[in-house]
């Protein structure tokens, strides 16, 4: 009964080195996959920190009502739209074996896709602000605007990092194909899903708040 | 139990050369020895502060050598101006809260022996360590320029309240850039042990040997990781509270300021703030940075302990138990802090309720180290004497805690001496002792020498009784209604008072003096030193099982497996009366 259960067990074991392109995952993986969950956790604590204080502030006889520029709606689907060109990029890549691809597989114009529609929602939330700049609301204008213009700046800073980890991620690809970290890889898409999940967590408080 | 891992790759080379080795090393070893180092200079940098402020205090005309040079406009002629005391009021809590409390025990320690406690050849992310200290000390900077700034250090204290810290010069001298220095200073602060948190759990988590299970950890070990769950939550709440505060004070924003705030006959312009928004954010850290200091403390207390006493503690696991216990309750309590705050009375006892429950795994820590005291062969050496020394302070500094919690006590004695009494000793001088015993105790491992045991039993009688001859009175002079803060006593009610500030003074001086004798000691065992042996305690954890001090790679390219928990004392072992933990000997008594 021992060895049966130990047979199936390796046999899981190989069943998932195999998916993961022969490589097993290792300590450090673990880690990795540990660490941006708990990276995760403490960014959520900070925009947590962020909305209790939107509420304690919206008490005040200051408090108006901002109305969101359109833009950031368009902005929202194309952040929505990276993360499933994401997913695609992630499923033709893992196809491969392991990360190991060439340039110009599907993969890698899914990649850039998503990196290009990440760009796109920077530039959006910049216009955004433009737009607001143009109606004289500025950051110290009245609390809501202070707020739209933190919480999304911050977001932003975060959606950057993100952006970061495609660029690492096309150069690895492009310039040195090769195994590529799984791990690395897969915490890319956890945490780039997160970045929309965040967002559109910030447009309601946004749209129902300020 | 949760998995461990048997293949604890290394992620990085050997380092070569000067810079790789011990500038910007990704060692985890050299990287808490950095932080050592870091929290040695604002150690000693906020105790000649305190100096200087409890000089002031009882000689206020005294004119200190050297002080001009410090500041011209602060101390002209060497005589301390009433806002320059602020300003090292300041100065001294924030270097001590962050600088000290928090890099000593835990980003030190942790960062040198937890991974090797647990079996890893270094942390999960050893650029992320990299970059957590120099980020630090890259506050440390920041902060430290307040002082060679024409604008001088702030005077708001180290919790710079709002509204005054919002508004910029209007509030006083260091409020335009020496408070801008002090917010971007802990922001940076904030980063890096964000970093360092997660560092640490994902190590905890993933890096442990084969064998490690999370109860056959070290409980200093537990320590750490509880610490850096923590400081996780605390760090990331402070971070946007800091950004929201330099918002305020550069961009012209209202979240902290209210209107009408009238400052250096000048209406502010803003409106609508919550200066108790702040207080809120800042207390909703401050208070889990009470256990970020002390928790490590009791971690690496009960290590020692263990081995001194020659036999586990009662309980290992209701030590870790309430240690949680506590960091999750951390997170209920900080409105205590603020019951003068003109908090609804219910609130009030909303936080004063688990403030007190607080108190409960608290004490079971107490009796916990005491029952297991009782009786026991006890090795009276430097380490062992802070380790107790840590429980007499953590008792009698904790005491005074159950008044403070109770809101209708607080209110009489929150502005007074009493508290700073007993926050001194139950956070400041309780997490020390646990510091100095945890350098008697490591030593030997980081550097292959003994530190002195004369000087360290010298410098332990000096520190502990010096302690007690400082904080102890600070507790009656509360009582009496001395208030905190003021930088003089001008009331005819203290006049009775001031030979007793006189003698905590000449008390601070002694002890004061006496930490040169630790300094010295480091410094001349560090290359004098008595050389020790491999496992000079006879201590059952992993550390003891590799040369010391230990190579780059910790355990030279073997991976440990672990068999047993690190509390086999007084027990028939091939080597004695303990067994380590990665030996597969079998234990009558089992773990």
């Amino acid at each position: 009964m021992a060895s049966t259960t130990a047979v199936t067990a390796q046999a899981e074991k190989l069943r998932q080195a195999a998916r993961r392109g022969g490589v097993a995952a290792t300590g450090a993986d673990r880690a990795s996959r540990s660490g941006i969950w708990v990276a995760m956790f403490a960014i959520t604590m900070s925009f947590m920190a962020f909305t209790s204080a939107l509420f304690v502030r919206e008490g005040s006889l200051d408090w108006g009502h901002l109305v969101l520029p359109s833009i950031v709606y368009w902005n929202t689907l194309a952040l929505l739209a990276s993360s499933g060109t994401f997913e695609l990029a992630r499923r033709r890549l893992e196809l491969v074996g392991g990360g190991r691809v060439q340039s110009g597989e599907p993969g890698i114009i899914w990649l850039v896709a998503t990196l290009a529609l990440g760009i796109a929602f920077c530039v959006g939330q910049y216009s955004a602000w433009q737009n607001l700049r143009a109606q004289g609301i500025y950051l110290a204008t009245n609390p809501n605007s202070s707020f739209f213009y933190v919480l999304t700046f911050i977001h932003v800073l975060h959606v950057v990092g993100g952006i970061s980890a495609f660029l690492y991620l096309l150069s690895r690809l492009a310039l040195r194909p090769g195994v590529l970290r799984r791990s690395f890889f897969e915490n890319t898409a956890i945490y780039w899903h997160f970045m929309g999940v965040l967002w559109l967590y910030l447009l309601l408080l946004c749209r129902t708040r300020l | 139990m949760a998995e461990t891992s048997a293949e604890p790759a290394h992620v990085h080379a050997p380092p070569e050369g000067f810079i790789r080795k011990h500038v910007f090393s990704l060692d985890h070893k050299v990287i808490g020895k950095q932080y050592y180092a870091l929290a040695l200079l604002a150690v000693f940098t906020g105790m000649i502060l305190s100096w200087l402020m409890r000089i002031h205090l009882v000689w206020p005309n005294a004119k200190i050598p050297g002080l001009e040079l410090l500041s011209k406009v602060g101390a002209p002629g060497g005589v301390m101006t009433p806002e320059y005391y602020l300003s090292l009021l300041t100065m001294h809590g924030t270097l001590m809260v962050f600088f000290v409390l928090t890099n000593a025990p835990f980003a030190a320690f942790g960062n040198y022996f937890l991974p090797i406690q647990i079996g890893a050849e270094d942390m999960a992310f050893p650029r992320f360590n990299m970059m957590s200290f120099w980020t630090t000390f890259a506050a440390w900077v920041v902060l430290m320029l307040a002082f060679v700034i024409p604008d001088g250090p702030p005077i708001a204290g180290w919790t710079e309240y709002t509204p005054l810290s919002a508004i910029g010069k209007d509030a006083g001298p260091g409020m335009e850039w020496g408070a801008s220095c002090w917010g971007i200073s802990i922001a940076l602060f904030c980063v890096a042990s964000l970093l360092s948190s997660l560092n640490f759990i994902a190590t905890t988590l993933d890096l442990r040997a084969k064998g490690m299970t999370l109860m056959r950890m070290p409980l200093c070990t537990w320590a750490w990781f509880i610490t850096s769950c923590i400081a996780l939550l605390a760090f990331a709440v402070l971070l946007p509270a800091c950004i929201l505060l330099m918002l305020d004070r550069h961009a012209g924003t209202s979240f902290f300021i209210p209107a009408g705030i009238v400052a250096s006959d000048r209406l502010q312009p803003h409106s609508g703030g919550s200066p108790l928004l702040w207080q809120h954010l800042f207390w909703f850290f401050g208070h889990p940075e009470v256990y970020i200091a002390i928790l490590p403390s009791m971690g690496i207390v009960s290590h020692i302990l263990i081995n001194s006493m020659r036999k586990p503690l009662l309980s290992a696991k209701v030590v870790i138990y309430s240690m949680m216990s506590i960091g999750f309750l951390s997170y209920m309590v900080w409105g205590h802090h603020m019951f003068l705050s003109g908090m609804n009375p219910m609130s009030a006892l909303a936080f004063s309720f688990p403030t007190l429950t607080i108190t409960i795994p608290a004490t079971i820590l107490t009796l916990i180290w005491l029952g297991s005291l009782y009786g026991a062969n006890l090795q009276i050496n430097s380490a062992s004497l802070f380790a107790i020394g840590f429980i007499s302070m953590f008792v009698s500094g904790g005491v005074s805690g159950f008044f403070l919690a109770q809101p209708s006590i607080d209110i009489y004695l929150h502005a007074t001496y009493f508290v700073v009494g007993h926050f001194h000793m139950v956070m400041g001088v309780a997490s020390l002792f646990g510091v100095f015993a945890g350098t008697y105790f490591w030593f030997p491992k980081m550097t292959g020498r003994y530190m002195s045991e004369g000087l360290g039993k010298l410098h332990f009688w000096i520190t502990f009784i010096g302690a007690y001859c400082i904080f102890m009175p600070f507790h009656y002079l509360g009582l009496i209604g001395n208030v905190r803060r003021y930088q003089s006593f001008v009331d005819d009610f203290m006049a009775p008072y001031i030979p007793l500030h006189k003698f905590i003074t000449i008390a601070a001086l002694i002890t004061g003096g006496a930490q040169f004798i630790f300094l010295f000691n480091l410094i001349y065992s560090r290359f004098w030193g008595k050389p020790a042996p491999q496992n000079p305690w006879n201590a059952t954890s992993l550390e003891w099982s590799i040369p010391s001090p230990p190579p780059w790679n910790n355990f030279g390219g073997r991976h440990p497996v672990v068999y047993h928990d690190p509390h086999q004392y007084g027990v028939k072992g091939g080597a004695g009366d303990f067994v380590m933990q990665d030996s597969p000997e079998v234990i009558a008594s089992g773990d």
